[in-house]
C-alpha cells in the first residue's frame, strides 16, 4: 500500500501536457536547437526511458527550463551536462559516459562481433582440417587448396 | 575443448539468471543521492505567504544542529500519509524544515493549516523548483538528513513511516546528534 | 458461472497438457505408436479447453461482468465493443491467457498439418510444446488467475488505460504473441531434434515455414506498435529503444537469423548446431521479453504488472525451459553430424556472416537493455542506456550487414567468386555512391547530419542490388522476351527474398530521412493564425469539443495549403477519457509520397492560443511501406510449394530427382 501511495505521489507529477511547451522555448533558434539536442540526451527521472524532451512529467519540464536557462547564460553543453550529473548522477545520461564502469557496455558489442568472427574463422579452419585429418593443422593454404579442389569436384 | 564451447550458452544464461534473481529483490527506481556528504546547496527560499519574513529557508539556517529537510507539496498524496508522523517527530523534538516544492505557496500554506505544521522553517520553491533540482529531488515526499555543519548525510525517498524512522532515519539522526 | 467454467477448463487443460508432455515422449523412446499417437488428440483437446477458457473471459468482458475482478479492473460499460474485447489482453492476466491460447493453437497446428512428419519427431515436438504449456498454465493458475471473483460485484469498472483504446494497440499484442509463441515451434522441434540426435533437411523444411509464420506475425506486431507510438504519442517518433520495444526486437533479430540459417540446413545440410542454437535463442529471447516486461527488474514506460512473485515464477520457468534446453544443447549438439562443405566466400558464407551480424545485433540490444541491471548488481553505479547509445552502436553494426545483403544473393552455393559478384554490382555501387553524393549535396554539405547521406546510399545499394539480382535471375536484360515467363517460374521463396530485402531498403530510406530531416514547429497558435512548416501552411480555423463514446475530444481544425493551393483539412484532437480520467493525443496525419504532414493540438494557454505541434516527417510512409513489403515477402515465400505445410516428406521424396537449386 505504501508503495502504491508513493507511486500515486509520483504519478501526480505527470499532468497532461505536451512536452516542450512553446513558452519554454528559447527565442534564439540556434540555442533552442542546442537545448533540444541536449535534452534528448537527458533522462526524465520519474518516467523512465524517456528523455526530458519527450516527457510530459513536471520534473522533466523543470529540467528543460533549467537546461535552457543555463544555455542562455552561456554555458557549454558539457557544463550543462555536468550541472545535471552533479545533482542526479550518471543515471540522468541516456548515453552512458565512456569510463571504466561502462567499458563492458561500450566495447561489448564489438567484442561480440569479434568473437563471432573468430568463431567463424575457427569453424572454417576446423572443417577444412576435419576433411583431411592427415594434413598438418597450420597449413591453411594447403587446406584451402584442398577445399577448392573438393569444391570443384562437387561442381 | 570443443565441448566446452557448446557449454557457453548455458553458462551465459545461468549468469543472467543470477543477475535477474538479484534484480527481483531490488527496486530499480531507487536512485542514490549524489548529494550525500556534500554541503546543502546554496539557496534562499522565500517564506510562505502570511508568515514572518524570517521563516523562509536558506543554506545558513541548516547549520548549527542536526535537522531534516522534507520536500512536500499540497498536490502530493503520499505527503498526506506521511504528515501525521512528522507531527509526532516534531513533538519528540526533531527539527524539521520544509520545502514546498512545485506548488502555489498559497496552497502550500493552506495545506499546512489543514494538516498541521511540523516544520521549523518552510521555504517556497515554486516551479521550476530550482532548489529541489539542486537537491537532486525526483519526487515528493523526500527527506534529507543534514548534520550540524550543514552537510547532507542521508536521503530518504518516500514517506517516513514509524518503521523507517526506527530502523533507518532515527539511528542516523541520533548518531549525528552525539 | 461462465467464469468458473473458464477457470475449470484451464485446470483440465493443465491435466491434458501434463499427459501430452509425458506420454508421447515415453512412447517415442519405446517406439510405441499408440503412446506417440496420443500427442495428436491431446493437443486438440488441450486447444479446445484453452479456447473455452479464452471465450469465457472474452464473454465476461463483452457482457461487462464486473463480478470478475479482471473485468472490473480493466473495463467499463461505456467502452466500444472493440475495446471491450481488446481489454481481454490489455492486462497481465488476460494477455497471459492469450499467450497460452496461441501456444495451444500452434500445438493444434502441428497435429493437424504434421500428418507426414516422422512420428517420433512429431511426438517429441508435441511433448515439448506441451511442457511449455504446462509451465504457463501453472503460472496463470497459481499467480495470475484471470477469473478471480469480486463479491459484491461493483456497479461499473475502472476502465482501460486510454492509451490502449486504439486500433493499433488493440491488435498489437495478438500479433506480437503470435510471433513470440510462433517461435515455440522452432524451439520444440529443436529440442525434439536434440533428443533424437538428428537434424536433417526434412527437419529444416518443417521448421522454416513455421519460423517464417512467426517472423511475419512478429514483424507485424512490432510495426503496429511502432506505428501506434508514431501517431499516438504525438511527437512523431517511432522507436524509442525502450526495454519493452527491445524485448520484442531481440527475438526478431534471432528469428531473422534463424530464418537464414535454416536455409543453409535445408539446402546444404550444414550449420546444424548453430541453427538449433538460434531456434532455442529465438524462443528464449521471447520468454526473456515476457520476463522483463512482467517482473519489474527493468523499468520501462510500458511495463505492466510488475510483481516480484510473478517474476520469481517466470524466472523459474525460464531456468527450466532455457537452462534445460541449453544443457541439452551442451550435451547433444557436439555430436550432430556436420554436412556440406563450403568456402568462406559463398552463399552459405554470406548467410553465416548475416547470422554473426544478426546475433551481434541481438547481443547488443540485450547488453544495452540489461546493462543498467548489471551495473546495479555489480555495484558499478546507476546508469541509463537510452536511444543515443543504441543509435551509435547498433546502427553502425548493421551497416556491414546491409552491405553484404545486396551481394549475398549473387553468390553461388559452396564457393563464389567475390570479384565476379562485385563486378556484377559495379553499376549498383556506382548509383549508390551517386545517391549518397546527391543527398550530401542537397543537404548543403555539412548542414545535415553526416550519416544521412550514408543511410540513403545504403538504401539505394540494397534496393538496386536486390533488383539487379532479380533481374539477373529472370534474365531481364539478356533475354527480355523470356523474362516474364522466367519471373513467373521463379520459386516463390526467391520472390519472397527479393521482396523482403527490397522492403528493408525502403525501410532504411524512410528511417534515415525521418530521423535526419524531420521539420517541426511548436508554438502557441490562436484560431485564425497560420504557421508554415516545410512549405505547408497550417491555419488553425477552429477548436471545439467533440463528444466520443467514452471521452471528450478537444478537436482542432487546420486548413492546410501548399503553395497557396488547398492541400488538406486536418483534425487532430486531444481526448480526455472519462474512466480512467486520462488524456490522449490523436495526431492528424496526411501522407504524401515525400513524407507525412503531421499535426497535433494541445492545451489551451492563458492568452487564448492552443499549443500546436506541426511536423513534416520525410519518407515516413516509406518505412511502413517497407515493413509491409517485407511482410508480403514473408507471405509470398510461405506460399512456396516447397514450404507448404506438410511438405517435408513429399519434398524429400522428390529430392532424389531434383538437385538442390540455388
Amino acid at each position: 500500500m505504501k508503495r502504491v501511495l508513493f507511486a500515486l505521489g509520483l504519478g501526480m507529477l505527470s499532468l497532461p501536457a505536451l512536452a516542450a511547451d512553446p513558452s519554454e522555448m528559447l527565442k534564439d533558434p540556434a540555442l533552442e536547437t542546442r537545448a533540444e539536442n541536449l535534452g534528448k540526451e537527458l533522462r526524465c527521472l520519474v518516467c523512465q526511458s524517456e528523455s526530458i524532451e519527450d516527457s510530459n512529467a513536471d520534473l522533466a519540464k523543470d529540467l528543460r527550463i533549467v537546461v535552457r536557462e543555463q544555455i542562455q547564460s552561456g554555458k557549454s553543453d558539457a557544463e550543462v551536462k555536468k550541472f545535471v550529473v552533479d545533482r542526479y548522477g550518471d543515471y540522468v545520461l541516456l548515453r552512458p559516459p565512456f569510463k571504466p564502469t561502462t567499458l563492458v557496455l561500450w566495447l561489448g558489442p564489438f567484442a561480440f562481433f569479434g568473437l563471432g568472427l573468430v568463431a567463424v574463422w575457427a569453424f572454417y579452419r576446423r572443417r577444412g582440417a576435419s576433411q583431411n585429418p592427415a594434413a598438418p593443422a597450420p597449413l591453411t593454404e594447403a587446406e584451402k587448396r584442398r577445399l577448392d579442389a573438393l569444391l570443384k569436384e562437387e561442381k | 575443448m570443443r565441448r566446452l564451447f557448446y557449454l557457453l550458452p548455458l553458462v551465459g544464461f545461468l549468469a543472467l539468471v543470477a543477475v535477474f534473481k538479484w534484480g527481483l529483490n531490488h527496486d530499480p527506481r531507487l536512485l542514490p543521492s549524489m548529494l550525500i556528504d556534500r554541503p546543502v546547496p546554496e539557496m534562499s527560499l522565500a517564506p510562505l505567504p502570511g508568515r514572518p519574513a524570517e521563516s523562509g529557508l536558506s543554506t545558513a539556517d541548516l547549520k548549527g544542529r542536526v535537522s531534516l529537510v522534507n520536500i512536500y507539496g499540497s498536490w502530493c498524496i503520499a505527503c498526506v500519509q506521511e504528515h501525521p508522523y512528522l507531527m509526532e517527530l516534531k513533538k519528540a523534538g526533531i527539527t524539521i524544515h520544509g520545502i514546498d516544492w512545485r506548488d502555489d505557496p498559497v496552497e502550500g500554506a493552506k495545506w499546512l493549516k489543514k494538516h498541521g505544521d511540523p516544520y521549523d522553517r518552510v521555504g517556497a520553491d515554486p516551479a521550476p523548483g530550482r532548489a529541489a533540482i539542486d537537491f537532486g529531488v525526483t519526487g515528493a515526499p523526500e527527506t534529507f538528513v543534514v548534520d550540524r555543519n550543514g552537510v547532507i548525510r542521508y536521503k530518504h525517498i518516500g514517506p517516513i513511516t514509524p518503521e523507517v524512522w526506527k530502523t533507518v532515519l532515527g539511528p542516523i539522526v541520533q548518531e549525528l546528534s552525539k | 458461472m461462465i467464469a468458473e467454467i473458464g477457470h475449470f477448463a484451464l485446470i483440465l487443460a493443465l491435466g491434458v497438457a501434463l499427459l501430452q508432455a509425458v506420454v508421447p515422449l515415453w512412447g517415442a523412446r519405446r517406439n510405441d505408436p499408440v503412446l506417440m499417437g496420443l500427442a495428436g488428440p491431446a493437443s486438440v483437446v488441450q486447444f479446445l479447453l484453452v479456447a473455452v477458457s479464452f471465450a469465457a473471459l472474452t464473454h465476461a468482458y463483452v457482457v461487462s461482468d464486473f463480478s470478475v475482478m479482471n473485468v472490473f479492473s480493466n473495463s467499463h460499460t461505456d467502452k466500444p465493443l472493440l475495446y471491450k474485447v481488446s481489454g481481454v489482453w490489455g492486462n497481465h492476466e488476460g494477455s497471459l491467457l492469450l499467450w497460452i491460447t496461441i501456444l495451444a493453437l500452434f500445438g493444434l497446428a502441428v497435429s493437424l498439418f504434421g500428418g507426414n512428419l516422422p512420428p517420433g519427431l512429431k511426438a517429441r515436438a508435441l511433448a515439448v510444446q506441451a511442457m511449455i504449456t504446462v509451465g504457463f498454465l501453472l503460472f496463470i493458475l497459481f499467480t495470475s488467475n484471470p477469473f478471480e471473483r469480486l463479491d459484491p460485484p461493483p456497479i461499473n469498472g475502472q476502465g482501460l488505460n486510454p492509451l490502449l483504446q486504439d486500433p493499433g494497440l488493440a491488435f498489437h499484442p495478438p500479433f506480437l504473441y503470435l510471433g513470440y509463441v510462433g517461435f515455440s515451434m522452432a524451439f520444440s522441434f529443436a529440442i525434439a531434434a536434440l533428443i533424437e540426435g538428428r537434424v536433417d533437411a526434412a527437419w529444416a523444411r518443417w521448421v522454416r515455414p513455421w519460423t517464417l509464420v512467426a517472423w511475419v506475425f512478429l514483424t507485424c506486431g512490432i510495426v503496429l506498435g511502432s506505428w501506434w507510438a508514431y501517431y499516438e504519442l504525438g511527437w512523431g517518433g517511432w522507436w524509442y529503444w525502450d526495454p519493452v520495444e527491445n524485448a520484442s526486437f531481440m527475438p526478431w533479430l534471432a528469428g531473422t537469423a534463424l530464418l537464414h540459417s535454416a536455409v543453409v540446413v535445408e539446402k546444404r545440410d550444414a550449420l546444424k548446431s548453430w541453427t538449433i542454437f538460434l531456434a532455442i535463442l529465438a524462443f528464449g529471447l521471447s520468454l526473456l521479453g515476457t520476463f522483463l516486461v512482467r517482473s519489474g527488474v527493468i523499468t520501462s514506460v510500458h511495463a505492466f504488472a510488475s510483481d516480484p512473485t510473478r517474476g520469481v515464477f517466470i524466472l523459474g520457468l525460464l531456468v527450466i525451459a532455457i537452462g534445460g534446453s541449453f544443457a541439452l544443447y551442451a550435451v547433444r549438439a557436439p555430436s550432430l553430424k556436420t554436412g556440406g562443405l563450403f568456402a568462406p566466400i559463398s552463399r552459405e558464407g554470406a548467410l553465416l556472416l548475416n547470422n554473426v551480424l544478426m546475433a551481434t545485433g541481438a547481443g547488443t540490444v540485450l547488453l544495452g537493455t540489461l546493462y543498467p541491471l548489471f551495473a546495479d548488481a555489480f555495484d558499478l553505479g546507476k546508469v541509463s542506456v537510452g536511444p543515443p547509445f543504441f543509435n551509435s552502436v547498433f546502427v553502425p553494426l548493421m551497416v556491414p550487414m546491409v552491405l553484404a545483403m545486396a551481394a549475398g544473393p549473387f553468390m553461388s552455393w559452396k564457393r563464389a567468386d567475390l570479384m565476379g559478384v562485385l563486378g556484377r554490382l559495379k553499376l549498383v555501387l556506382g548509383l549508390a555512391v551517386v545517391a549518397a553524393g546527391v543527398t550530401w549535396f542537397l543537404e548543403g554539405g555539412t548542414a545535415g547530419p553526416w550519416w544521412a547521406a550514408g543511410g540513403i546510399g545504403l538504401a539505394v545499394w540494397l534496393f538496386l542490388g536486390t533488383l539487379a539480382e532479380w533481374a539477373e535471375r529472370v534474365r531481364l536484360f539478356k533475354a527480355p522476351a523470356e523474362a516474364l515467363g522466367r519471373a513467373r517460374r521463379l520459386p516463390r521463396a526467391a520472390w519472397g527474398m527479393t521482396l523482403a530485402h527490397a522492403g528493408l531498403a525502403l525501410f532504411i530510406a524512410g528511417a534515415t530521412a525521418s530521423s535526419a530531416w524531420k521539420q517541426e514547429s511548436v508554438q502557441s497558435q490562436k484560431v485564425g493564425e497560420a504557421v508554415t512548416v516545410a512549405g505547408y501552411t497550417f491555419t488553425l480555423t477552429d477548436v471545439r469539443d467533440v463528444q466520443g463514446p467514452n471521452y471528450v475530444a478537444s478537436t482542432g481544425t487546420f486548413e492546410v495549403t501548399r503553395d497557396g493551393k488547398p492541400f488538406a483539412t486536418m483534425t487532430p484532437a486531444k481526448r480526455t477519457y472519462k474512466m480512467p480520467p486520462r488524456p490522449t493525443t490523436e495526431a492528424a496525419i496526411v501522407g504524401t509520397f515525400w513524407g507525412d504532414v503531421y499535426a497535433v493540438v494541445g492545451d489551451k494557454d492563458p492568452d487564448g492560443g492552443y499549443v500546436t505541434r506541426l511536423y513534416f516527417n520525410p519518407l515516413v510512409p516509406w518505412m511502413w511501406m517497407g515493413a509491409l513489403v517485407m511482410v508480403i515477402g514473408g507471405l509470398v515465400s510461405l506460399s512456396d510449394r516447397r514450404h507448404r505445410v506438410g511438405a517435408p516428406t513429399r519434398a524429400r521424396a522428390g529430392a532424389k530427382t531434383q538437385p538442390a537449386k540455388a
